[in-house]
């Protein structure tokens, strides 16, 4: 009674009811179009999440926009342009080069660049160089040294 | 000299970073709207849903088009602002009723007053879609010819009516302030 009981549960999980309604395309190609156009669109209101991850109402808005145009065979280019033209570059999670976005790809490479710069140049500079020691000086050492030993067999 | 120069500059660089991220919020994207005519629709009206609205309506004169919702709480904090708007400032208000129960929208304006001159009613968000509307409420300002020429994003206020809407339909409208 208490496994069926169990079982009957297992009916009402949640995840079961968080299936979104399958969406019907005409094959196989335009299925991984519309998941792929999702993974690189950003939703607006989450502005952290794809429209693919987003359960923001317009995510859901936008996801319908995006399947209506593969279905009808528009191509990537346009599906994208649709939404740039009406919500800019920062719907895209991969932006376009621009002067505006100058900073944004090339700001790590010159972050990078200057990291391996600095290193080189600290490198160069720590390498060993030969100390001259005047022979008076070597004698102090010697002198040091000795007394040290002696110092620790004392004690 | 030479050794202090390139980290004060990276120390320079960071400061005007930090500066523009703490007065740049992500949450405003700019719209690419700006500069642009306002693509036009055509929507029932409010009042009698068998009318149906175009956005030429709006050409003519600068005009403000308000996106609200009921179910959009700063809508709520920003109604009374358009209300006093309508009344003070020599602007015709129009609304466009983002995705909203017909009956609640009469009834929010027939409570709150209606500052309107004409409510769009975009049912579906497809208009609000066309428009790059991401949150409810947005605020259009549009010349003349029907050209955006400012978009506010989120609530009005007090202030931003003060110190960036009004300067702006008062050089738009050639007014000196």
């Amino acid at each position: 009674m208490r496994s069926l009981l169990m079982i009957g549960c297992l009916f009402f999980s949640l995840t079961l009811f968080a299936a979104d309604d399958p969406l019907q395309f005409e094959n196989s190609e335009q299925q991984q179009r519309y998941q792929q156009l999702l993974e690189e669109l950003r939703c607006l209101v989450c502005q952290n999440q794809t429209l693919a991850d987003s359960h923001a109402d317009l995510a859901q808005d936008l996801r319908n926009e995006v399947y209506k145009m593969v279905a009808a065979g528009q191509t990537n280019d346009n599906i994208i342009e649709f939404l740039v033209s009406r919500y800019g570059d920062f719907v895209l999670y991969r932006p376009p080069l621009k002067w505006t976005t100058i900073l944004l790809w090339f700001g790590p490479f010159a972050l990078l660049l200057y990291g391996l710069v600095s290193v080189y140049r600290f490198v160069r500079k720590s390498k060993t160089v030969d100390v001259i020691v005047s022979p008076v000086d070597r004698q102090r050492l010697s002198r040091l040294l000795d007394s040290n030993t002696d110092k620790q067999v004392g004690s | 000299m030479h050794r202090y120069l390139v980290p004060f500059i990276v120390f320079v660089g960071l400061v005007l970073l930090f500066v523009f991220g703490l007065y740049n919020d992500p949450k405003l994207v700019p719209s690419p709207f700006i500069d642009k005519p306002l693509p036009t629709f055509e929507l029932p009206g409010l009042q009698d849903p068998a009318t149906s609205l175009s956005s030429g309506i709006m050409k003519g004169d600068v005009a403000i088009l308000n996106v609200w919702a009921t179910w959009c709480i700063p809508c709520r904090q920003e109604h009374p602002l358009l209300v006093d708007l309508s009344r003070s400032a020599n602007i015709k208000i129009y609304g466009l009723n983002y995705k909203d129960v017909r009956t609640d929208a009469l009834a929010w304006l027939e409570k709150l007053d209606n500052p309107y001159q004409q409510v769009f009613v975009d049912e579906s968000g497809n208009t609000g879609i066309d428009l790059g509307v991401y949150g409810v409420p947005e605020t259009f300002i549009l010349d003349a010819q029907g050209i955006v020429r400012y978009k506010h994003i989120g609530p009005l206020t007090v202030d931003s009516i003060r110190t960036v809407i009004l300067p702006v339909i008062n050089e738009l409208k050639g007014v000196q302030p």
